[in-house]
């Protein structure tokens, strides 16, 4: 196991009011999110935790160009990773960032 | 004697007589047919008529088989000649040794268990899929004296040519008592493979599961048959082309939808042939879904190169598809193949007719677009399914991913590729291009990576001393590459260093893919080379399991009306 942390300044907050949202599965090739409206506006974490060792370089370039493209402010991303391959990490962040942009709980 | 001799003039004969008299003191120009005649007499004490016992069969073997003769054990891509490949490994190493195997599939175990014992030497092949890391060990070993791995087309040219075998091992569904063969759907190479033998003074010795009173087709006539031995055990075929819907990813969804929307529509693509993997698989499952609603019905994807896919079921039964020749056949599909005799061809007792030779050729000149899967891509777009430890050899893929330079026939894809290709000539002198498209997603099985700089085949190439590093597809022929992250037109590229930023520019998080020049990658996307998701108006999130028409096997049962019987490895229901 291996744990990686990244911390991003954003441009934006997330829209919606959802609190919390979980897509995925932890499965070999998949990963599980966990994202949580827990942060100041400006800002965006990300913990991993991935059975792959040595992706470290991957997994920065991955959430920098999520970052980026999404602007997730006030998000706190929790990733329990069973070796999932960069697009369907790219995938599952986007869809955490759709599902926590719903209104409601 | 026949006819001419016995009632030609007398002078003539004189003629004949003298001329007979004089090729017998300097040359005989029958002395492959004598040869083959002795052979078959050999053979003859161990047969009844032209049925010899399944306990015999090594005995026939070596009968019939000379040391360093050439051999083509039918090993085809699916149908095995099992029987005869273990009755092969058993003979007498004194009688029979050093064979030179011609064959397109080394398949069984038993097809290298021969050069490890040392009944043959020498292999010129296609396709090794399932004995492809043994075949890899056995060649850096010496074991095997390699002549050429060889695409289908290419190694069958040679059985006419300088690889004509004088023994062929083959496998068939029936035979009557005469010697005439029924190959059942799997007739896949048989044809070719008799053709050669047959006619050029060779043996033909065939196993088949049953002896019967009349076939129900003559797929191969009685007097190209010299023996039948009859097996215990239908032959050995591997179910190769069945794809369970279950296993296809979002990842796949999205790179299929890129391709339906970026290449099938932008080049109304009706004629083509689909690789075996997973994402060919879900583009044919997004044809009833996702690109019935884009409108592309009757415009695309109507008449395929393709053995008998069931991911393919869904759209056939919408109506999609027109017509479909195909290599060989796939388990379970049988009864639904039957049934559906306007899209499939089959013959008067109704079941499919395949025949690898004619499909490849039609592949290679009937259709306008390859699509495919490949292990590894090179900065030049050279693909290869070759690693360090792994040689499965090419199959067809170089046949249908290859530009067909005798092509002359127009079509609307073929030219408009030409067009892309090369803008400048003159419309009337410019030759069109085939389609040939490489999808796949940045990373494969355990997150190797896609794209490499350099092909693990060379290094291979090197190690054994090969003239020629074994290229699946060559850069040159590659048109496009589709991936999760979009499109990469290699046509509209004008130089090497275009062509190298396009491949980047699509290969993701890979190495290759961070090493991209970011502003030359971004002038591509904005001249149209390189094309993402957003520029085709697909949402990524919109790539999901529900757009597959079949999400199991037993959607694909369902769908077919209960005709497809997927093999029992399958079946989880």
């Amino acid at each position: 196991m291996e744990d990686l942390n990244f911390q991003h300044q954003v441009r934006a907050r997330a829209s919606g009011t959802r609190r919390s949202a979980v897509v995925g599965v932890v499965a070999s090739g998949n990963l599980e999110v966990l994202v949580e409206r827990a942060l100041p506006d400006a800002q965006c974490v990300v913990d991993i935790r991935t059975a792959a060792m040595g992706f470290g370089e991957i997994w920065s370039a991955v959430i920098g160009d999520f970052v980026e493209r999404y602007s997730p402010g006030g998000l706190k991303f929790s990733i329990n990773d069973g070796g999932a391959r960069p697009d369907t990490v790219s995938l599952r962040l986007a869809q955490a960032v759709r599902l926590i942009a719903e209104d409601g709980q | 004697m026949n006819l001419i001799e016995t009632t030609g003039s007398h002078h003539g004969l004189e003629r004949d007589d003298e001329a007979r008299r004089g090729a017998k003191a300097m040359t005989s120009w029958q002395n492959n047919r004598g040869a083959r005649d002795a052979r078959i007499a050999a053979g003859a004490g161990l047969a009844h008529g032209k049925v010899v016992q399944a306990r015999d069969a090594t005995r026939l073997l070596e009968a019939v088989i000379r040391p360093g003769d050439r051999v083509c054990l039918e090993g085809d891509n699916q149908k095995q000649a099992d029987l005869l490949s273990r009755a092969l490994l058993a003979v007498d190493l004194s009688r029979v040794n050093d064979l030179h195997m011609v064959q397109s599939g080394v398949v069984l175990p038993e097809h290298l268990d021969l050069f490890d014992r040392g009944v043959a030497k020498k292999l010129d092949y296609a396709y090794s899929g399932p004995q492809s890391a043994r075949i890899a060990r056995m060649l850096f070993g010496g074991k095997i004296e390699l002549g050429a791995v060889h695409t289908y087309l290419e190694l069958f040219a040679r059985y006419f040519i300088d690889l004509t075998p004088h023994v062929a091992l083959i496998a068939a569904v029936s035979a009557d008592r005469d010697g005439n063969l029924y190959t059942g759907p799997n007739t896949e190479d048989t044809p070719t493979v008799v053709e050669a033998t047959a006619f050029k003074d060779g043996v033909v010795i065939a196993q088949v599961n049953e002896i019967v009173e009349q076939v129900p087709r003559v797929d191969i006539p009685a007097d190209r048959v010299h023996f039948i031995v009859k097996s215990d055990k239908p032959f050995f075929v591997e179910p190769l082309f069945t794809r369970d819907p279950a296993a296809i990813t979002e990842g796949q969804i999205l790179t299929a939808m890129l391709a339906i929307k970026g290449i099938y529509a932008h080049y109304g693509v009706q004629r083509l042939n689909h690789g075996i993997g997973f994402s060919t698989a879900a583009i044919e499952l997004l044809l009833p879904t996702f690109a019935e609603r884009l409108g592309l019905k009757g415009r695309i994807a109507t008449h395929f190169a393709l053995n008998p896919h069931p991911a393919l079921i869904p759209a056939i039964e919408s109506g999609w598809v027109r017509q479909i020749h195909s290599f060989g056949s796939e388990v379970g599909m049988d009864d639904y193949i039957r049934a559906r005799s306007d899209v499939y061809f089959t013959g008067p007792d109704g079941s499919l007719r395949s025949n690898r030779a004619f499909c490849q050729t039609a592949g290679l000149y009937a259709c306008d677009m390859f699509i495919g899967s490949t292990l590894q891509i090179d900065l030049a777009g050279n693909s290869s399914t070759v690693t360090t430890s792994r040689i499965a050899g090419f199959g067809g893929a170089p046949n249908m991913g290859a530009d067909a330079r005798g092509r002359r026939h127009p079509s609307e894809p073929w030219l408009k590729a030409g067009a892309e290709a090369d803008p400048d000539s003159p419309a009337a002198l410019r030759r069109g291009r085939k389609l040939v498209v490489q999808i796949g997603e940045t990373f494969g099985d355990k997150n190797v990576p896609l794209f490499v700089e350099r092909l693990d085949a060379i290094e291979l190439a090197e190690k054994l001393k090969l003239e020629l590093a074994p290229v699946m597809i060559y850069g040159d022929d590659v048109t496009h590459i589709v991936t999760e992250e979009g499109v990469a037109n290699l046509l509209l590229c004008r130089t090497a260093q275009e062509r190298e930023q396009a491949i980047r520019g699509v290969a993701g998080y890979t190495d290759v893919g961070r090493r991209r020049d970011r502003a030359m990658v971004a002038q591509l996307r904005e001249r149209g080379v390189i094309r993402r998701p957003e520029d085709l108006g697909i949402n990524p999130l919109d790539a999901d399991r529900s757009l597959l028409a079949a999400r199991s096997i037993k959607d694909l049962v369902r769908w077919s009306g209960g005709l497809y019987a997927p093999p029992s490895k399958f079946r989880n229901w």
